[in-house]
């Protein structure tokens, strides 16, 4: 596994051998099945996590991949204390997070969808003034602190509106600076930016990358948007089926896994017939577009380069949403 | 980057550390029940009613009996009673406590204080407390001119420390209220809905605390059986102080047994809570 390019001496979070299983309930479906049930229950053990094990810098922004159900959470939550491990061990910032110490709590957060910190019938600011006292922080530097975020979110104007007034993406700006007053070294973030609209997404990634530089926090996140991990992380843990299948650079995952390469052709009329002897061709006016394997790529190039009216020709990598899915499905092997 | 992050300062921790948080958080909490403060006066007009009902039927069932007393109390006694338990219970009643615990472990968001530096016994109590008070404010003036009408019913102790006793047993009454309420609705932790049950403990309280009729009128041994649980304190006890019913002596006692009460549920409610949230993590949270 690579080693993380860690600043200085001990990580921020380490994780060894973290295993979680669970039980759940099994019904047949029916009446009578339900019935049985009532006095003989069924359980079947899921193993949500198997054996995952990394080390994260201080300071360092990464993002856990993987598709619906794989463990990202889970993960999540057994670094946040939580959840308990059913085998395995982490440390985060030197603590065990599920002994759930005062001084551990106070220096990190973590953000699991909406309503977790704000009271719904009150503005922000009140809930902010609530959150100083539950973290104990000091008046000036909670001052500081607060007038520093609410700046850098853009939303001065709104904090003295009730929250349940507020936008889908303005009340997840709230939750995000609700988190960040007690300025934690560590953050961990499970899908901050789902069901917002992309500006609102650029500006929850400008202001967690502020952050992170600002205050050399360490964050974490799980998002199913590829345009948060591309702007935010250069690392990834990829979690399929409970197990860590690749820990490293962002590109490194389009490496291995984006075999594929889109060559992209524009012609000055129709596309000419007969590009599909290449390979898998979708064709879009007059526009062809060619999936090719990579190693095709240079053969085929010379190939087409002299067609007649061909007026512009591109390569690209696949979409990353592509990439990824590829890698989900592909039960990809730990190097 | 050079440095370790720095931690923010803190103020000191410690017993006055946390009374100031859980200070704090009963003052928010009470900015934020002053803004229901049109629904508390509504619900406490609409509490008077059943209370015609009540003059009414009790008149009917001594004229009926054709005896001045029953167990001791006179028509306008058991009037007055009535109206001293709206009191009682203005302070002890923990509308949707149980189930609002319930609740956020079902939906998961009890997280947060798993999460963060605060404790749900404490947090809720400070909470109630304020939520108490928003709702007690705002009925003083509607109980006032009620008491005021039917001055006739009553007859006030002289003594201060009947008075002072009386008060004392309404802020235990409250806690005790809270903390019972607290442990019912941890049972959250262990069973999916527990609606029903809160229901049936709900009626049953209803006749066990007094609410109703004075304790005394289920007579003889089942009154004195009554009188050694825990939920005559959430109504008979206060009204029957205030009433002058209790002696010097079994006033300080039942205080004092209250107390005990009150340090029961709030043990049972830190073991529940304790146990609940491990058993919340090993379950997934």
């Amino acid at each position: 596994m690579p080693v993380p390019s860690a600043s200085r001496s001990g990580f921020a979070i380490e994780a060894s051998h973290l295993c979680r299983t669970y039980r759940v309930g099994q019904k047949k479906a029916g009446l009578l099945a339900s019935l049985r049930g009532l006095w003989k229950g069924e359980t079947r053990t899921v193993e949500a996590v198997r054996d995952v094990s990394f080390q994260i810098g201080h300071g360092e922004m990464v993002a856990f991949l993987g598709p619906n159900g794989a463990g990202k959470t889970t993960t999540l939550k057994m670094l946040a204390g939580l959840v308990y491990p059913t085998s395995g061990t982490a440390r985060v910032l030197g603590y065990t997070p599920w002994e759930r110490e005062d001084s551990f709590r106070r220096q990190f957060s973590l953000v699991m969808g909406q309503k977790n910190q704000l009271w719904w019938d009150l503005p922000a600011a009140d809930s902010f003034e609530l959150h100083r006292e539950i973290y104990s922080l000091d008046r000036a530097r909670f001052d500081r602190t607060l007038g520093e975020l609410v700046e850098l979110f853009g939303v001065e104007k709104l904090t003295r509106q009730p929250v349940r007034e507020l936008s889908l993406g303005e009340r997840m700006k709230m939750e995000l600076i609700a988190s960040l007053l007690h300025e934690p070294g560590v953050l961990l973030l499970d899908e901050p930016t789902i069901g917002l609209d992309v500006v609102a997404q650029s500006t929850i990634q400008r202001c967690l990358r502020e952050y992170n530089q600002r205050k050399g926090a360490t964050i974490i996140l799980t998002s199913h948007y590829m345009r948060d991990v591309e702007a935010l992380c250069s690392r990834v843990l990829m979690i399929v089926q409970g197990a860590l299948q690749y820990d490293g650079q962002l590109s490194g995952l389009l490496d291995r896994f984006g075999r594929k390469k889109l060559v992209r052709l524009q012609f000055e009329g129709a596309v000419p017939v007969g590009l599909d002897r290449f390979g898998e061709c979708k064709i879009t006016g007059p526009v062809a577009e060619l999936n090719l394997e990579k190693s095709r790529v240079a053969q085929t190039l010379s190939a087409v380069v002299d067609m007649p009216g061909l007026v512009d020709l591109s390569v690209q990598d696949p979409p990353l949403e592509d990439v990824v899915a590829m890698a989900f499905g592909s039960g990809a092997t730990q190097p | 980057m050079s440095s370790v992050p720095a931690l923010p300062a803190f103020r000191p921790a410690g017993v006055l550390g946390a009374a100031r948080k859980y200070l704090r958080i009963f003052r928010v909490s009470l900015v934020e029940r002053l803004a229901y403060r049109a629904d508390f006066l509504l619900g406490t007009v609409l509490r008077f009613l059943p209370l015609v009902t009540s003059v009414l039927l009790w008149s009917a069932v001594y004229r009926g009996s054709g005896n001045d007393t029953i167990e001791g109390y006179t028509c306008r006694q058991v009037i007055a009673y009535l109206l001293l338990v709206h009191v009682s219970r203005m302070f002890s009643s923990m509308p949707g406590l149980a189930s609002g615990i319930a609740r956020e472990i079902r939906e998961g968001t009890v997280k947060r204080y798993l999460v963060q530096p605060l404790d749900l016994q404490a947090h809720l109590l400070a909470y109630r407390a304020a939520h108490k008070v928003a709702y007690i404010v705002t009925s003083v003036l509607p109980y006032a001119i009620l008491f005021w009408l039917m001055r006739g019913y009553f007859e006030w102790p002289g003594e201060p420390m009947v008075w002072g006793a009386w008060l004392a047993s309404l802020l235990l009454g409250f806690l005790l209220g809270y903390l019972m309420e607290f442990a019912l609705g941890l049972l959250g932790f262990w069973f999916l809905e527990i609606s029903s049950f809160l229901y049936l403990v709900n009626t049953v309280s209803f006749f066990l605390s007094g609410h109703l009729m004075p304790l005394d009128l289920f007579g003889g041994r089942m009154a004195m059986f009554l009188k050694e649980l825990p939920f005559q304190y959430l109504a008979y006890f206060p009204a029957s102080v205030i009433l002058g019913r209790e002696s010097t002596e079994s006033m300080v006692r039942g205080l004092l047994v209250e107390c005990g009460w009150c340090l029961a549920f709030f043990v049972v409610g830190r073991i529940a809570l304790r146990f609940g949230l491990r058993r919340f993590s090993a379950f997934g949270g």
